[in-house]
């Protein structure tokens, strides 16, 4: 068993993941008892990531990636469903004991300018989880805190360390939330949209800084973003959400020139780029809504391909570790 | 061949406790009848200023401080207010970034359209709702949306509404200040292609963007700026395919590409304060081929191959 944790650990698992949130009933209608209705933000979601790898999540605004990683950081409780951290079941984890835990996982948030408390200076930012989860003492919080400070970028650590929020700019910002939660040498991390608020001729140096970490660190992290040309980018594997579901998910290179769902094409279709491709793969409508979900496949409305089957039964997510789809009538294309 | 708009020497500053900020300085520019120019730069280089002061919307402290914005043979800046409100919307037209914000929550959207239209033309009520609904569907709504209010629509079908509003009066061009910034790429390409739709009906498009790869998707010609300058500006494929001014390259080589097998490059440094400019080159602090000259005097506008560059590389 230890053997072969050594060859392909899995960091995080999860189990037929669910969030469904009630939505707030109007006065009429709490007066006509009408029954609560659900956002079926995450709908039956399983992956996992291993040890040492980037795992991209990508979709669109509202398809539940957002609601994913909070689960996976205790900030959201399941619905339905397991999640394991080192085989370890830390669904329902609280207290103690969860933060035992949570040194070993930390997020990354998308607006460095919300994510940071403008009263606390930099520095305090960075020794606060280190005394809270009782690693270093004052002293060898701070000198911790200027070396991670410097290693991102924020040369001088002690001049950076006495400053306040107000004084750097959205992109030194981001470094110092990143410098925070790799203070603890988390062995999992969630990023969530961490470069999407920052300036274009700054993002690729917060990309390259949190692929050094993973690298130094061999560490794990499920990557949430909308820009499938950043999702390209940093994962090993890429996994496609759709209203609350995983439509696709497998090795970036056989998602991205072999998409099998129709969704992951009309996506790859739709990102702009130097050398735009046509998958000639086309899309219907817009997104349905997700407390009233269409029968069968969810994304039978706006997909060219579907035939009655996709309006009755539900594709579940099969295939490989390499690549899987939910998609009763699969693409065969390749994309050179 | 006259082109429909032609800005000589702007200047915009804006006026602040620190000092005078130019956030456009010295721009030239010009747009033929049916092009597509995609504008580029980060945040702060004075992409938005530059269209607002077109529009001559620049409130103070900010304030059109010199030059000539030359359209259609007028020279907008020397206008009187009631001129100036005669050419916003039925001349030229603009979108801006945020739907939610530009659209009256409490006001269907066909009264929306149809009050636009009523304020610039002389025609009944009946008419101008027909119309309305035309305009819908020429943005790829259904008709019937006239009757919804904002909250009933998604953002994409808002934006879709902002663009319709700003084609209501048939201007010959369009500003659109980062359309799709809020919207996902599936609907952006919605939008893109509406746009790129009317330059076959004879009108032009200002595209304002951080997004290059999607100004360089669509436009016929790219200008990128920097710090309020325009430094580079030219045909996009050949921009793309050969870059002259240092920042274009360094931008091309940081933004990740789905298609493209690569790594993306570190740009190093900031963009500068523009209270307190570097002197010479605005982009000397960053750039990778910096000669001395560049720390003194500012670079020289030449054009190289049909494009415009401001680079001492390629001054005499």
């Amino acid at each position: 068993m230890l053997a072969l944790w050594g060859v392909k650990m899995e960091i995080i698992k999860v189990e037929g993941l669910k969030k469904y949130f009630p939505v707030q009933k109007s006065f009429l209608e709490v007066l006509f008892s009408k029954e609560l209705q659900f956002i079926k933000a995450v709908d039956g979601v399983s992956f996992t990531v291993k040890k040492g790898e980037m795992l991209s999540l990508v979709g669109e605004s509202g398809c539940g990636k957002t609601t994913v990683g909070r689960m996976l950081v205790g900030l959201e409780e399941p619905t339905e469903g397991r999640i394991y951290f080192k085989e370890r079941d830390i669904t329902s984890l609280r207290g103690e004991k969860r933060r035992e835990i949570q040194r070993h996982i930390q997020i990354i948030f998308q607006d460095p300018y919300a994510s940071l408390n403008p009263r606390m200076k930099i520095g305090e930012h960075i020794t606060d989880p280190l005394l809270i989860h009782g690693i270093a003492t004052n002293e060898e919080a701070k000198r911790m805190a200027i070396e991670m400070l410097e290693r991102v970028g924020l040369v001088p650590g002690e001049q950076f360390y006495n400053r306040l929020p107000y004084q750097l700019s959205g992109g030194q910002r981001q470094r110092v939330a990143i410098a925070r939660a790799m203070v603890l040498k988390p062995e999992f991390v969630v990023a969530d949209e961490a470069v999407s608020m920052i300036d274009v001729s700054l993002r690729a140096a917060i990309l390259n800084l949190l692929m050094s970490f993973k690298e130094e660190y061999n560490l794990s992290m499920l990557f949430i973003t909308h820009d499938l040309s950043v999702a390209k980018l940093v994962g090993d594997r890429i996994a496609v959400m759709y209203l609350g579901k995983i439509v696709e998910l497998g090795e970036v290179n056989e998602v991205i020139h072999k998409p099998k769902h129709p969704y992951t094409a009309a996506l790859l279709s739709a990102v702009p780029s130097f050398e735009k491709r046509d998958l000639r793969v086309g899309i219907f409508g817009d997104v349905s809504n997700p407390i009233d979900l269409p029968p069968g496949c969810r994304y039978n409305p706006r997909c060219p391909f579907a035939k009655d089957e996709c309006r009755k039964a539900e594709p579940e997510l099969i295939g490989t570790d390499r690549h899987s789809f939910a998609c009763h009538y699969p693409l065969d294309i390749v994309v050179e | 061949m006259m082109s429909l708009l032609e800005i000589r020497n702007l200047s915009t500053y804006y006026h602040s406790r620190r000092g005078v900020l130019r956030a456009v300085d010295m721009v030239s520019l010009s747009l033929d009848e049916r092009e597509f120019v995609g504008i580029v730069g980060e945040s702060g280089c004075g992409k938005s200023t530059l269209a607002f002061s077109i529009m001559r919307l620049i409130q103070p402290p900010g304030e059109i401080v010199e030059g000539e914005i030359i359209f259609s043979g007028k020279n907008l800046l020397e206008l009187n207010d009631e001129e100036m409100r005669r050419v916003r919307g039925k001349e030229i037209g603009m979108v801006f970034q945020d739907p939610m914000t530009s659209l009256d929550p409490l006001e269907k959207i066909g009264d929306q359209i149809v009050e636009t239209i009523q304020m610039h033309e002389d025609i009944g009520k009946k008419e101008a709702l027909e119309k309305a609904r035309e305009l819908l569907e020429s943005v790829g709504l259904p008709g019937n949306r006239v009757n919804y209010y904002p909250h009933q629509l998604s953002g994409g079908q808002r934006q879709r509404v902002m663009i319709a509003l700003a084609i209501a009066l048939n201007p010959t061009l369009l500003i659109a200040d980062e359309p799709t910034t809020a919207l996902d790429v599936i609907v952006q390409e919605k939008i893109m292609n509406i746009l790129k739709k009317m330059t076959s009906e004879g009108r032009s498009i200002i595209l304002i963007t951080h997004d290059f790869s999607l100004a360089a998707e669509k436009s016929d010609r790219i200008v990128i700026m920097y710090a309020g300058w325009i430094v580079e500006m030219g045909d996009s494929k050949k921009l793309v395919n050969d870059p002259l001014h240092p920042y274009t390259k360094g931008l091309l080589e940081s933004v990740p590409d789905l298609w493209l097998e690569r790594r993306i490059k570190t740009m190093p440094g900031l963009p500068p304060d523009l209270v307190n400019p570097p002197p010479g080159c605005k982009f000397h602090p960053r750039c990778p081929k910096a000669m001395d000259v560049c720390r003194k005097e500012e670079p020289p506008e030449v054009q190289v191959n049909g494009r415009f560059v401001k680079c001492w590389l390629y001054g005499v």
